[in-house]
């Protein structure tokens, strides 16, 4: 019951998303002129790589997951 | 008049800096270093970043960990970084082996020497002791028109591990740079080489409780349980990226990644218990993973700017063919204060489903299976961090952060009943840690 609800909105809610990856994407963004905010080093995806690599070491000891925001990779014996 | 003459002592000791690690880089890579011109010259177009950690569990683990990377950018999308990061581990692990109602004595990895857990203790090895070296090179460069490539390799090297990578990766910047898609590929080989050797999978720790009339039949009896002295793994990651510029402050990133290791994924330090009906150990047998595991991750992020803070969103959903599924929320948002620093609260809740083959202990009168392993890390568990980080500009422009973040891991029980002794003992260890950074770049 439960899975036929979900079902048609599951549907709808990729349909949504699918259609407005590639037909939204074009009108998405802005102009080489407006990227003051974008363009400062705390708006990079990844500020802080020191921190990214010494959170993704110790999480990768401590959990079953790795990856995701960059390679999963071996690396060392932690796990 | 003062801050005139700190900033110029500042940049000039930053200079003093600049060309000692200048001499020693040539010194190191020798003389064809010079040929190369503006490229060593570190007063131009490179950053440094360096950062050290200390990491805490309460009883077990600690570590601290140096990172120094430098970065040549001479033109945007044209760079070079080189990391180098130092690691040193101590300290004591859970080995997987049930706590029970007694003492117990079991045998170090290594096959020299025991250690002991207390009555009511969950066993921890306590020769956990590692420094781990590693080094990684990574170029990126513009392909062609829109296209930028980016190839590095990456080195880690502890006592007993080795690891060697390379990865390569292209990205294209489509509708005026608002969308980048990328696609990468990284190959790592790592071998593993324990003192003591690997242990047989699945045989049981031959512990010197007196029956050994000498050395000698109990060393013969440990090496009995070894197969071999080293061991490796192969990993192949894929990782294809979208990157969208929404909005003038608003950027999001969707990542699917697909890494599929083979080779000897087992840790050749865990065993698993197993016990009778009272719930009292009668063995401890090394565990068993299978050969080859098969990882997917979806992975959103999203950074919007507002007035006067920064929020940093993402969400990652993991699953494997181990039966294990993981969900990661990380929520960070920096505050300014002022022109010159900030702060940033952070929180991140993971949760994690456990592997098909993950037991505490197993009952000695079923078949033992296949597959097993008591590593709490294959278990079902949530972990929660917080923290807050500190930064600031110095006035000599360089960036100073300070983090303290504080992370506890509980685990959930994967069974319905436990037998005899083991209801009135803890079975699964928690864990929590703190960890204290410090990063500075100049």
């Amino acid at each position: 019951m439960k899975l036929t609800k979900l079902k048609p909105l599951r549907v709808s809610i990729f349909w949504v998303l699918g259609v407005s990856v590639l037909t939204g994407c074009s009108s998405l963004g802005v102009e080489p002129w407006e990227r003051d905010l974008l363009a400062k080093p705390e708006m990079a995806l990844v500020s802080d790589p020191i921190e990214a690599g010494l959170d993704d070491h110790i999480y990768f000891s401590k959990e079953a997951t790795s990856g995701g925001r960059s390679f999963a990779g071996g690396g060392c014996g932690c796990n | 008049m003062q801050l005139v003459n700190q900033s110029k002592r500042m940049s000039k000791k930053a200079k003093n800096v600049s060309t000692a690690i200048a001499a020693a880089s040539c010194a190191l890579l020798g003389s064809s270093a010079q040929a190369e011109g503006d490229f060593w010259d570190f007063s131009k177009d490179w950053k440094f970043d360096t950062g050290f950690l200390y990491y805490g569990e309460t009883d077990r683990v600690s570590a601290v960990e140096g990172v120094f990377s430098a970065t040549h950018e001479p033109e945007f999308n044209d760079k070079f970084n080189f990391k180098v990061v130092l690691d040193s581990l101590t300290g004591a692990s859970p080995s997987g082996a049930i706590a029970q109602p007694n003492s117990q004595t079991f045998t170090r990895p290594s096959g020299n020497g025991q250690y002991t857990a207390e009555a009511g203790e969950i066993p921890l090895d306590d020769t956990f002791r590692d420094t781990r070296l590693q080094m990684n090179a990574q170029w990126t460069k513009p392909a062609w028109e829109n296209v930028t490539s980016s190839y590095g390799v990456h080195f880690s090297k502890e006592y007993d591990y080795l690891s060697l990578a390379l990865n390569g990766s292209l990205a294209w910047d489509l509708n005026q740079k608002n969308s980048t898609f990328s696609a990468g590929l990284s190959y790592a080989s790592d071998t593993y080489e324990p003192v003591g050797g690997i242990p047989d999978p699945l045989s049981s720790m031959v512990i010197d409780l007196g029956q050994f009339p000498t050395d000698q039949d109990f060393q013969d009896a440990f090496d009995a349980t070894r197969i071999d002295s080293s061991d490796d793994r192969q990993t192949t990651d894929i990782l294809l990226g979208w990157t969208q510029v929404i909005n003038r402050s608003t950027i999001m990133q969707f990542n699917y990644s697909y890494s599929n290791v083979s080779g000897y994924l087992n840790d050749p330090f865990k065993v698993i218990s197993l016990v009778d009906n009272g719930g009292i150990a009668t063995d401890h047998i090394y565990e068993n993973r299978p050969d080859s595991r098969t990882k997917h991750s979806f992975y959103w992020q999203t950074k919007h700017h507002f007035d006067e803070s920064i929020m940093d969103v993402s969400v990652r959903y993991f699953t494997d063919d181990w039966g294990i599924k993981s969900q990661t929320v990380e929520y960070k948002h920096l505050f300014y204060i002022g022109d010159s620093s900030f702060i940033e609260p952070q929180f991140r809740y993971y949760s994690q489903t456990a592997a098909d083959f993950y037991q505490p202990y197993l009952l000695d009168s079923a078949a033992v299976p296949e597959f097993a392993s008591a590593d709490i890390r294959l278990g079902e568990f949530t972990g929660v961090t917080l923290g807050l980080k500190y930064g600031w500009k110095t006035n000599a422009g360089n960036e100073m952060a300070l983090r303290l973040s504080y992370y506890k891991q509980s685990a959930k029980d994967v069974l319905d009943s436990h037998p005899g002794v083991l209801n009135d003992l803890e079975i699964y260890p928690d864990m929590d840690a703190v960890f204290l950074q410090y990063t500075y770049s100049f």
